[in-house]
């Protein structure tokens, strides 16, 4: 595009030689336009499978109250905190990669940010369930919230990290959501404008009468950018938020200043893997091969070893920290955590966590879909234990050893667990038959400069000496729809 | 007077569009509207579409955020109920300030975007007014207002020059979908 230009040697976003405006839109848009296939039918079965199990433990839950699950006088938090963590933590790649990555001007965030936002809000929603149900008594939820009350003038506690969080994580949902949907809006009016009958109708009333035209996406760029802006520093306050629900109190094992940096990396790092899981399968069922391509792939596992180093950096330095600072407390929480009752899940999360995800150092492991694949459950695994880790190890031990107990979960806590993700896989299959998976707009902007055929263009035009053209030549090589023999012939 | 309202130049290709605006502004002729399927880059400057102001809205959003937040705190916890907790003081500024920044975020964000749907007319349910179903797929459409520029044959004309794909006159103002 004029005033955007790209260097030749970069490896192309958009692979395929023939692909054209009117290409993308019928790529993106088949599944929409299309009946289901059986792949989907089979995975929004068994999801939705696993929502029923969530809705029977919730209400289990509800009627009974949190006494059916395996909560004790001790260990007062357990699955249901690991599991809010955890699917905050999952949410935040989504803003990672359509915030951050926006700023950074990183083109290859437009053919992945639309699935990974709608990742965000579906797993906020799995958080925020969490909230609610583990609040003992739902119906009065709103009590987080600062209401003019008939108790006098009670009002909630604004110290508390507790109301920090309800403020945190109500705004990073309805602020992501505003994103999201702001974004879909050019994508929902191109659905509309093939559609007849119903089904036009019923976009027509969710595209809000878009039209495209000029200062309608001028100004959509500048409202883009400043959302991006404003949520850059919003996804790293919530999971700091989050992290101080255990940092600011005086819990050894909890009462870390390592918390918020730590936390926000881990949550990147399980956001990715999320990421990586799901857009592997998608990528595959739904033919988004030539958008979602290697590149892509090997990008997202570049920020996976980062983050996985610095989260492993991280429980080095708690360690080292818990010793060093000469708190016996402190000190006796991390050797009972690697050596007590529940060394096999701090094991685990090392495992998970800070070695396995060094084995994408290797080249040929980063370019493997179904080594990938595995990693990036691998490490959606040892983050749930890391949660665990971090509350029922320090939990357990109390500093009167006659409170000392163990936690055992009961049938509800693992349904309330698998059943949110049960939720969670709903939500995203219902998405991607409803709206498109990947942002035709924005791709669309790639195709005359990232694309594949942009830059045979380039080179059939002489742009490149001879040693170069090799060199891109070669570096082509470990992608799927790439073909020397189409070089040979310019 | 015919009963013709636009004259549309649909474009395959976003420069050959680019162009055909060029051509259109040599010859004096005024353009009334470009519909794109994606942001083009740099046609604002062409069009003379003002800068937009939401990013300084946005920063008084924010503002009035902060602010807000910091009532509502202060007035609740220092002023109307006061919590001994620990003996910490009432008015703790550090512990106000995670809250103060999520107001300001939310205020920011909702302000943003309501003032972007208001000032493009964008609202749920809207009739959308397109003059041309492909312009949200793969065209890039020039639209020519016929009742102010008189010779429909040069404008073709032009367009064809510049590399359209096919030029039209819309005897409706818009396709809607009633």
């Amino acid at each position: 595009m004029s005033g955007h230009n790209e260097s030749i040697l970069r490896e192309p976003l958009i692979t395929g030689n023939d692909i054209t405006y009117a290409k993308i839109t019928d790529d993106i848009l088949m599944p929409v336009e299309n009946k289901p296939n059986r792949a989907w039918w089979i995975g929004f079965i068994v999801s939705l499978m696993g929502a029923t199990l969530w809705l029977v433990a919730v209400s289990y839950t509800f009627w009974n109250g949190i006494g059916s699950w395996g909560l004790n006088k001790t260990v007062g938090w357990a699955w249901d905190i690991t599991g809010f963590v955890w699917w905050v933590g999952i949410g935040h790649a989504g803003t990672l990669i359509s915030a951050v990555l926006l700023l950074f001007r990183q083109n290859w965030r437009n053919s992945i940010n639309r699935s990974a936002e709608a990742m965000t809000i579906f797993a906020v929603i799995c958080a925020a369930t969490y909230v609610v149900s583990h609040m003992g008594r739902p119906w009065l939820a709103y009590w987080v919230l600062p209401l003019p009350n008939q108790f006098g003038s009670l009002w909630v506690n604004f110290n508390s990290p507790l109301v920090w969080d309800m403020f945190a994580i109500s705004t990073y949902f309805s602020v992501s959501l505003l994103f999201w949907y702001t974004g879909l809006l050019p994508d929902i009016a191109t659905i509309r404008d093939r559609a007849t009958g119903l089904r036009r109708r019923i976009y027509s009333i969710f595209s809000f009468g878009w039209n495209g035209n000029v200062k309608t996406w001028q100004r959509f760029e500048t409202v883009s950018l400043i959302l991006a802006g404003i949520s850059t520093p919003l996804v790293l306050s919530v999971h700091t938020i989050v992290s101080m629900d255990f940092a600011t109190s005086v819990i050894p094992g909890w009462h870390t200043t390592i918390f918020p940096p730590y936390f926000v990396a881990g949550a990147i790092f399980s956001g990715f893997a999320m990421v990586l899981t799901l857009l592997l399968v998608a990528r595959k069922v739904l033919g988004l091969e030539n958008y979602i391509t290697m590149f892509h792939i090997e990008s997202m596992n570049k920020i996976i070893i980062l983050t996985g180093s610095i989260v492993g950096v991280a429980y080095i330095t708690e360690f080292f920290i818990a010793w060093y600072s000469g708190s016996e407390y402190e000190a006796y929480a991390f050797i009972n955590r690697s050596t007590g009752p529940y060394w096999w899940a701090y094991w685990m999360m090392m495992t998970c966590n800070v070695i396995s995800p060094q084995l994408l150092w290797f080249k040929k492991i980063r370019l493997s879909i179904p080594a990938t694949w595995i990693l990036s459950i691998v490490v959606n695994i040892g983050m749930w234990f890391e949660r665990f880790v971090i509350i029922v190890t320090s939990l357990h031990r109390d500093y009167l050893p006659s409170s000392w107990a163990m936690f055992y979960p009961t049938w509800v806590d693992v349904s309330v667990f698998v059943g949110s993700i049960g939720v969670f896989f709903t939500l995203f299959l219902l998405f991607l038959r409803v709206l498109p998976s990947i942002a035709i707009a924005e791709v669309k902007l790639l195709l005359k400069t990232s694309s594949e055929q942009a830059k045979l263009e380039q080179i059939k035009e002489g742009h490149l000496d001879k040693t170069h053209v090799k060199e891109y030549v070669e570096s082509l090589e470990k992608f799927d729809s790439v073909k020397q023999e189409e070089y040979a012939k310019i | 007077m015919s009963n013709i309202k636009y004259i549309l130049g649909s474009f395959g290709d976003p420069d050959e569009m680019m162009h055909g605006i060029e051509k259109l502004q040599e010859n004096n002729i005024k353009i009334h509207d470009v519909y794109t399927p994606m942001p083009i880059h740099g046609i604002e400057a062409k069009l003379g579409v003002k800068r937009s102001r939401l990013d300084i809205l946005a920063f008084f959003c924010g503002i009035t955020g902060t602010v807000s937040a910091f009532a509502l705190i202060y007035l609740t916890s220092v002023v109307d109920w006061k919590h001994n907790i620990g003996g910490k003081p009432a008015f703790a500024l550090p512990d106000f300030i995670p809250i103060m920044f999520e107001v300001t975020i939310l205020f920011c964000a909702f302000g943003l975007v309501g003032s972007y749907y208001a000032s493009t007319h964008l609202f749920p349910g809207r009739a959308p007014r397109v003059m041309d179903l492909r312009a949200t797929d793969d065209r890039f459409i020039i639209a020519v207002d016929a009742q102010e520029n008189g010779d429909h044959g040069k404008i073709d004309g032009l367009l064809k020059e510049a590399g359209a794909l096919e030029v039209k006159h819309n005897e409706r103002k818009y396709i809607s979908y009633e």
